[in-house]
């Protein structure tokens, strides 16, 4: 009645196999390296890339462990930081601007392991250092973006079609049209209703005028907002790049929230600012008809702002562009003058929008706007030359190499939909993050020897194949965690401690019940039998619960604690297997042949 | 080896009266310290800034002080972290100072002061987060409470369910009492460690409760004092060998996981230690006060229903 048909045995062996081989990895440890990845995606990292690669450094005498190719980026892996440092700063001068050289960690584990995807476990923030922030998109900024477009907008389609109108007015996040008279209302009703599909629009009269309420429906509304998080997390990709971080985490939270995780990154002024610069570009013509006079104010439908160099300039208060439509800038030369410029790319919407502005303003000067925190800053102010179509234009004039190559970063590095606040950080010093693997491997380890030194002394054989049963669980948690590629967090390492101390109570249910049946005076293998039997019903359910506990953590928790979650509910499933699968395998394998077996060591 | 050799049942039921007043006494204690002293929430709640900081040698606490005084920050918490080179700073959350870039100026400050200084770790946490962490916390407890009814529904009785909920819950209040008595830090793993204790002392209850299930069945002359009784008896070593495993792996993290695992394991022994108590002594007296009988469990037979075909 104890013997399991081979296959099973088999079956577990495979299993426990396959656990061995995804656990190993994380015992070869990690090496210094340097990752070189191309920073536009018209560039593929191929093996033209990874011959420059191996050139450079062969050049310098520098001799990686191993260079290769991984994905979208060549991966070169030394043994000690000071290589590393030398070679990252070599492949930067070397590669030039195309190409981002950051600094990551390498699992040592051989080629065979990794063509297997079998990785070493996934090291959350705390555990490797680096920075955690949490940023909030600022919605309503968002909002009044789009209905200041709309006002503009509105303008210029009433204008078209010739329809008089006394006013177009953004009150919060109602837009007031005022009219002479219902009759010129309703046709421009009929007009806005067919263009404008996004506003819900509603006339009313008030003070002997005639109004037109035009109100954001819902659904835009959220399409506006919905995009606003998408053109922002993008944006910060850019930006992230720029910084040169080798696996940066870059996600939506929620409605309006990004995470960004920065692994390794210990500078975290440099990322703070280059993360939260809440730049807008916006390219506006420069207001050539009025006279500037100092200390008064801008005449009606200007604005007035600082060039780089102080100067005050007027500008006018309608937008031709924004910087969500740049594509690309990039730095480079005129090819007339030599002189250091940025060339921009447009998108079609820029590309039209821009051709329409530079044919009726030549001659004149056109202003790219930067603003920042809400205060806006001429980052340019060139002539226009010609009509320029197509898309691409160059900004040249007055400027050095170091302002172009900012300049198009700036730009290039693109403008966020809607300013973000950061309302979250967490920063782990890489001592710390050691410190904490540290602890976190020390407790399991005593907690796990004092667990089965008890174990064994206690219950003797069937004692032994409990520590075995929970050696293997331990095998198949971390096997699990490093194939699904989970980031093991320091609750999550207490979380395994956890799990193996309450994985044990299965096993002491089992042997209690065995216990338990032989003091009834039955023969052992019927024991065994009636242990594991029914000793199974109480295990699940009291899994069960622990696992509601688990779901809800993951469901609920964030950042370290979804960590705990995640090891609590995998270990949970494990500890099930282990407990009564493996453990009674061996127990068949042990007595399952003795027929007349007289005594079991059970303590 | 064998710590427990009962030959008789223990007649746990007839303290039902004590066990269930000593409780309630606890309980009543913890709400008392929940209300009085309040929880001590850590930064993930409250928001605010905590710079945890190295020093080469034994850091001046006092020149520390001083020198966020000088930058401003007069109401900033210094405290030693473990040991004495290492220092906590936690400054509260204020409105006019921009909360993200407090953390540089800090450690500029202490390394023109201190060379040697070193930044260990950063946490800073804005008010609309700690507000939505509470929430989810909240949220998460009330979700772990109904899915434990109603799985205990599901496979025992509502009786059941309802027993064990509030047999946990109960230690939950515990937990949260000791840390309002002692004024230890609330932040979010200790959070993590009560849900997870939640599920975790339900497994003792559950473990008892099908104990006495089966008993309904065998033991078919015995009175439901008897039936009870005999269920904690003979799960006790069970119990108290389980709850000894996991606490000897809560200890290693207690006194080997550093601060950061030192309230999340404190959490977990305060949880385990009560939950063997509350799960035996209370889950089970307010099963009986409930009024469990053999019927909820063993149906009397059901007279077929006709069936009608079409």
């Amino acid at each position: 009645m104890n013997r399991y048909p081979l296959w099973k045995y088999l079956l577990i062996l495979a299993i426990l196999l396959a656990g061995l081989i995804y656990t190993l990895p994380n015992f070869y440890g990690e090496s210094p390296a340097v990752q070189v990845s191309p920073m536009r995606t018209s560039l593929k990292a191929d093996t033209a890339l990874l011959e420059r690669v191996n050139n450079t450094l062969k050049a310098a005498n520098l001799a990686p462990e191993m260079v290769a190719l991984d994905g979208n980026s060549v991966k070169a892996r030394f043994a000690d930081t000071d290589n590393q440092l030398k070679a990252k700063d070599l492949l930067i001068s070397g590669l030039g601007e195309d190409y981002m050289v950051a600094l990551n960690l390498l699992s040592r584990s051989p080629q065979w392991l990794t063509q297997l995807n079998a990785l070493p476990m996934y090291l959350g923030l705390d555990l490797r250092g680096g920075v955690h922030f949490l940023l909030q998109v600022d919605m309503k900024a968002a909002l009044g973006k789009s209905l200041d477009a709309a006002t503009g907008d509105i303008r210029t389609a009433l204008r078209d079609q010739k329809i008089a109108y006394t006013g177009v007015n953004r009150e919060a996040n109602l837009l007031v049209i005022k009219f002479r008279d219902a009759d010129t209302r309703s046709k421009g009703e009929a007009e806005l209703k067919q263009r404008f599909s996004d506003y819900a629009l509603t006339a009313t009269e008030a003070g002997g005028e005639f109004l037109l309420q035009a109100v954001l429906k819902l659904e835009a509304e959220r399409r506006i907002q919905d995009s606003a998080v998408q053109q922002n997390l993008l944006t910060l990709r850019n930006r992230v790049n720029e910084l040169g971080v080798a696996e940066p985490v870059i996600q939506q939270q929620g409605a309006d929230r990004v995470v960004v995780q920065l692994p390794g990154v210990q500078d975290t002024a440099r990322a703070k600012d280059i993360l939260g610069r809440t730049a807008t570009l916006e390219v506006r013509m420069v207001d050539e008809e009025h006279q500037l006079s100092v200390g008064s104010a801008a005449p009606f439908g200007t604005e007035m702002f600082k060039d780089r160099s102080g100067n005050m300039l007027l500008v006018k208060k309608q937008v031709i562009l924004t910087g969500e439509r740049i594509n690309d800038a990039q730095p480079g030369f005129d090819n007339r003058s030599n002189e250091a410029a940025v060339h921009i790319n447009l998108d079609g919407v820029g590309a039209r929008k821009f051709k329409e502005a530079t044919r009726e303003n030549v001659g004149k000067r056109m202003a790219i706007i930067l603003f920042e925190k809400g205060k806006g800053e001429i980052v340019t102010a060139p002539v226009i030359r010609e009509e320029i179509g197509g898309g691409r234009v160059q900004i040249s004039g007055q400027m050095t190499t170091v302002e172009a190559q900012n300049t198009s970063l700036l730009l290039r590095a693109g403008a966020l939909a809607a300013p973000m606040e950061i309302i979250e950080e967490r920063t782990v010093g890489p001592s710390l993050g050691a410190d904490n693997i540290k602890r976190g491997f020390d407790s399991t380890k005593i907690g796990f020897i004092m667990v089965s030194a008890f174990m064994i002394i206690y219950y003797l054989m069937f004692g032994t194949i409990s520590m075995l049963a929970l050696a293997a669980n331990l095998l198949l948690l971390v096997a699990l965690l490093s194939m699904i590629q989970a980031t093991l967090t320091l609750p999550g390492m207490a979380g395994i401690a956890l799990t193996l101390g309450m994985a044990i109570d299965s096993n002491v249910l089992i042997n209690e019940r065995i216990r338990e049946e032989l003091r009834m005076g039955i023969t052992p293998q019927a024991a065994i039998h009636a242990g594991y039997d029914r000793a199974f019903g109480t295990i699940l359910d009291s899994n069960a619960t622990t696992l509601i506990a688990g779901i809800a953590l993951f469901m609920f928790g964030s950042g370290p604690i979804k960590g705990f979650a995640v090891v609590l509910c995998l270990g949970i499933l494990t500890s099930m297997f282990s407990a009564v699968l493996i453990s009674r395998a061996l127990v068949n394998l042990i007595y399952g042949r003795k027929l007349r077996l007289a005594k079991l060591a059970i303590g | 080896m064998e710590f427990f050799k009962i030959k008789k049942d223990v007649p746990f039921m007839s303290y039902g009266r004590y066990t269930t007043a000593i409780s309630l006494v606890t309980f009543l204690f913890a709400i008392f310290f929940l209300f009085s002293k309040g929880l001590n929430f850590g930064v993930d709640f409250t928001g605010g800034t905590v710079i945890e900081v190295h020093y080469g040698q034994p850091a001046d606490l006092a020149k520390v002080r001083e020198q966020l005084a000088q930058t401003g920050l007069a109401d900033a918490q210094v405290q030693n972290f473990g040991s004495s080179r290492d220092v906590l700073i936690q400054i509260p959350l204020k409105q006019n100072i921009a909360g993200a870039k407090l953390s540089e100026q800090v450690i500029t400050a202490l390394s023109h002061q201190e060379a040697s200084v070193e930044k260990r770790r950063v946490e800073f946490v804005g008010p609309q987060v700690g507000k939505d962490l509470v929430e989810n916390g909240a949220l998460a407890l009330l979700l772990v409470s109904i899915g434990i009814v109603g799985y205990l529904w599901l496979r025992f009785e509502w009786k059941f369910g309802l027993s064990a909920i509030i047999a946990n819950l109960h230690d939950v209040v515990i937990i949260l009492g000791f840390f309002a008595f002692f004024q230890w830090e609330f932040s979010l793993s200790v959070l993590a460690a009560v849900l997870a204790v939640l599920g975790y002392s339900v497994n003792e209850s559950v473990v008892v409760f099908d104990r006495i299930r089966e008993n309904f069945r065998t033991m078919r002359k015995a009175e439901v004092t008897e039936i009870i009784d005999n269920a904690i008896t003979r799960t006790m070593s069970r119990t108290i060998i389980t709850h000894g495993c996991t606490q000897m792996m809560v200890g290693a993290m207690l006194f080997l996981g550093g601060e950061t695992l030192h309230y999340f394991a404190m959490a977990l022994t305060i949880g385990i230690l009560f939950s063997i108590y509350s799960s035996v002594l209370v889950a089970s007296p307010i099963l009986l006060l409930l009024g469990v009988s053999r019927e909820d469990f063993i149906k009397p037979e059901k007279t077929e229903a006709e069936e009608v075909l079409p």
